[in-house]
């Protein structure tokens, strides 16, 4: 891999390095040896206070080895490891490297127990205490930022512990949301349904489908736009659709918010869900334990 | 200081600046101070060498498990949180260092620190097989190797199997030792354990078999800032110069004080006895690890020529110029410097017993959602989430009850009962929750609560952690 853009600033820092490295020894050298008068008391030279000298008493001499050591120690350590420019080093040592060896070995500890409860449906997997302890400190560390701690949800994101579902509560279901996210795509609709009245009446009639307070008297018409512009997804009945992730209208759970206004907001622009899909991050294996974590909390 | 000896003066010469070490062979000596050396030796080394053997409520007593991150002193039982107290030693180590020194030098230095402890017993083990000063200085002179190699080597395979022996009692204060050594005899350790093992007996062996004193002159930070501590009555080796000069060489039966000389016979065992090879008749110097060696060589020299003890002795600068009398010297010691070191040492000491006393078993921590603030459940509350990490800190299991006060109405949902292991931690999530018609009579933001966690069986042990409760616009 070059880090350089042209090859004088590889040769620059193998340069400036040797050279730094070498000049140490050699100042080294020159510097620990001076002339002296014999009997004469050695100070640095350096007078305070009209007569405070100080004395140059003499380190010891492995104290000045080590320093050659450091020397030759660099040499060895820059031939060994990367460290002169582009060179790799003796060594082949690689950060990258370290970081692969190390994922390898964690792979060979934890390995065969993910492999054991990949083994087992989310459904089994569930039902094991190791797997569920497993699971959810992957949820708390990955998932719990958008539906919670505890699973519950929030605005936006949707509550899973309450076995109700947008798009299917079966463990594969659960799964395959993990794996390869969702995309929960409601259009604006406000075109499609007309005027802000037609808006207010289809919105009553939503409210109506879970037997929520309504205008009675703006049913009939929201039931005709219903039909008209949100059954092909939601479905006639509005029980809404797994399929396409529409939710289901009739049952007081609402991902954002189910008050007049929410609901006027939904359909007058959209709403746009995200779940990512964790593959890449979390791999099979992990996610199969984080399904079997999310299904268990709807199913004690 | 040059270090040359050309006696061509006047012409310059090339010298390297760098001192090479002089070999120091100190001579053995008998004495008071030298009994209390052995004894500190005896005292420390036992307490270093049995410790991680002893077996407490069926496990090791002593054992600081880095990997699981839990410290095990008797029924004592650490958490990394408990971090604090490491800091509170090390304050209580130097605030006593810091009293010794004020009172009588570096006590700490000649008879504890283990750089001179185990310089001490290396260098016993080396007049055991090799023989005492005189007998060591002249076999070196001896050209023939042969002669002096076996002996040589045998003190070095002695050596060599102390510091092993340290080595592996050091590893073994942070794997349980018992495997420890089955796992040397099987030869199955990790890496690290080796690792550990064989390092501290490296430096162990090359400290106190060939750095020594080198140690304390050029590496030791105390020994250059303890003169910080020491004042003029506080309690250092030294030569009593009244006394002892004029120095020199006397007939038995001559009539020394007539001929102007003091009671030093300029023997020079002083020196010969030095574990750090300095000349105490110089006065107090950084060297002078205040061992008392040159006290011991002195005194007996003192006895054989039928003279008064204490030439050299543990007396104070004040003592030494006539300011205090020698027997007043004790009640010198109730100074203020003194006095502020006592009674700061007492003072974090007794805070420090304390706050361990009353430690709570239970660590608990709370850390709230962030991601979600709050949110509204089924038209009846208003529901914030926390998740409370919990630390066990003793050694029995025990079932938790998580209550949660500070707003009118507030429940608690979730994980309210919990069993946690001992020495174990556990993760409870919980959901608190206010009645809407409450939340809705309140200012919007956050609010002050508290959570509480209470052992099930024992009420009073309970922790309380203040959190906050937040209700959306």
């Amino acid at each position: 891999m070059a880090d350089f853009v042209s090859d004088f600033w590889n040769l620059y820092v193998i340069v400036l390095t040797l050279g730094s490295v070498i000049a140490c020894a050699v100042f080294l050298y020159f510097l620990s040896r001076k002339k002296v008068k014999p009997g004469a008391v050695q100070t640095t030279g350096h007078t305070w206070d009209e007569d405070l000298a100080e004395f140059d008493n003499p380190l010891p001499r492995w104290w000045m080895m080590l320093f050659y050591i450091t020397v030759v120690f660099s040499l060895v350590y820059l031939a060994l490891f990367p460290g002169l420019g582009n060179l790799q080093g003796a060594l082949g040592w690689s950060s990258t490297g370290q970081y692969d060896r190390e994922v390898a070995k964690a792979e060979q500890t934890y390995g065969p127990l993910y492999k054991k409860f990949a083994a087992l449906s989310v459904e089994e997997a569930a039902k094991d205490p190791a797997a569920l302890a497993i699971g959810q400190r992957i949820f708390v560390n990955n998932c719990a930022q958008c539906h919670g701690t505890d699973g519950r949800g929030a605005k936006g994101f949707p509550n899973l512990a309450d076995n109700h579902w947008t798009w299917g509560g079966d463990g594969l279901a659960i799964k395959t949301s993990i794996l390869q996210g969702r995309m929960g795509m409601m259009p604006p609709m406000a075109a499609a349904v007309g005027n802000e009245a037609d808006v207010e009446a289809l919105a009553n009639y939503v409210l109506s489908l879970s037997g929520s307070p309504h205008d009675t008297s703006k049913v009939a018409l929201g039931k005709e736009k219903f039909a008209a512009a949100c059954a092909a997804c939601h479905g006639a009945e509005g029980l809404g659709n797994p399929m396409l992730g529409a939710p289901n209208l009739t049952n007081k759970i609402w991902i954002y918010g189910g008050s007049l206004a929410g609901i006027k907001e939904t359909i007058t622009n959209g709403r746009q869900g995200v779940m990512p899909a964790w593959q890449n991050i979390l791999g099979e294996e992990r996610s199969h334990l984080v399904a079997a974590y999310v299904h268990s909390l709807s199913n004690k | 200081m040059a270090h040359s000896a050309d006696p061509s003066p006047g012409v310059e010469q090339t010298i390297l600046l760098y001192a090479p070490s002089k070999k120091i062979c100190a001579r053995a000596t008998t004495g008071r101070f030298n009994t209390w050396r052995w004894v500190f030796v005896f005292l420390t080394q036992a307490v270093y060498y049995l410790t991680p053997w002893l077996q407490w409520n069926g496990r090791q007593a002593v054992l600081f498990d880095l990997e699981a991150r839990r410290f095990y002193i008797f029924d004592l039982l650490l958490v990394p949180q408990d971090f604090i107290y490491l800091t509170a030693l090390l304050l209580i180590s130097a605030l006593g260092l810091f009293l010794f020194t004020a009172v009588a030098g570096r006590l700490f230095c000649g008879f504890a620190c283990p750089q001179t402890v185990y310089t001490e017993i290396f260098m016993q083990v080396e007049r055991w097989i090799e023989g005492d000063r005189h007998v060591r200085m002249r076999r070196d002179q001896e050209k023939s190797l042969a002669g002096r190699l076996p002996r040589r080597l045998l003190t070095y395979l002695a050596w060599i199997a102390i510091a092993l022996w340290t080595g592996f009692t050091f590893a073994g204060y942070f794997t349980p030792i018992d495997q420890l050594a089955a796992g040397i005899l099987q030869f199955e350790l990790g890496f690290w354990q080796w690792f550990w093992m064989l390092f501290y007996a490296f430096f162990t062996l090359l400290q106190a078999g060939f750095m020594r004193e080198q140690v304390c002159k050029y590496m030791c930070p105390y020994a250059r800032f303890q003169s910080a501590m020491f004042d003029r009555d506080t309690l250092i080796v030294s030569y009593d110069t009244a006394r002892g000069e004029w120095r020199g060489k006397r007939s038995r039966h001559e009539d020394y004080k007539a001929a102007g000389k003091g009671d030093c016979i300029d023997c020079g065992v002083c020196v010969e006895v030095c574990p750090t090879g300095i000349d105490i008749r110089d006065g107090l110097q950084y060297e002078c690890i205040g061992c008392g060696l040159c006290a011991d060589g002195c005194n007996s020299i003192m006895t054989k020529m039928q003279y008064p003890q204490g030439l050299i002795r543990f007396t104070t600068l004040n003592a030494l110029d006539g300011k205090v009398a020698e027997t007043a010297i004790r009640s010198r010691f109730v100074r203020p410097r003194v006095l502020v070191y006592a009674t700061i040492l007492l003072v974090i000491t007794a805070i420090v017993f304390t706050s361990l006393m009353l430690r709570s078993p239970l660590q608990v921590n709370v850390i709230r959602d962030r991601g979600a603030l709050a949110r509204e459940v089924e038209g009846q509350y208003i529901e914030n989430v926390y998740r409370l990490q919990i630390t066990n800190k003793s050694h029995e299991l025990r079932t938790l009850v998580i209550r949660s006060s500070g707003i009118d109405g507030i429940t608690t949902a979730g994980d309210t009962r919990i069993a946690i292991d001992p020495s174990a931690y556990a993760t409870a999530i919980i959901d608190l929750r206010v009645p809407i018609a409450v939340a809705e009579a309140m200012t919007p933001g956050a609010h002050k609560i508290q959570i509480e966690v209470l052992s099930e069986l024992e009420p009073s042990l309970a922790v309380a952690q203040k959190a906050t409760f937040f209700i959306p616009r």
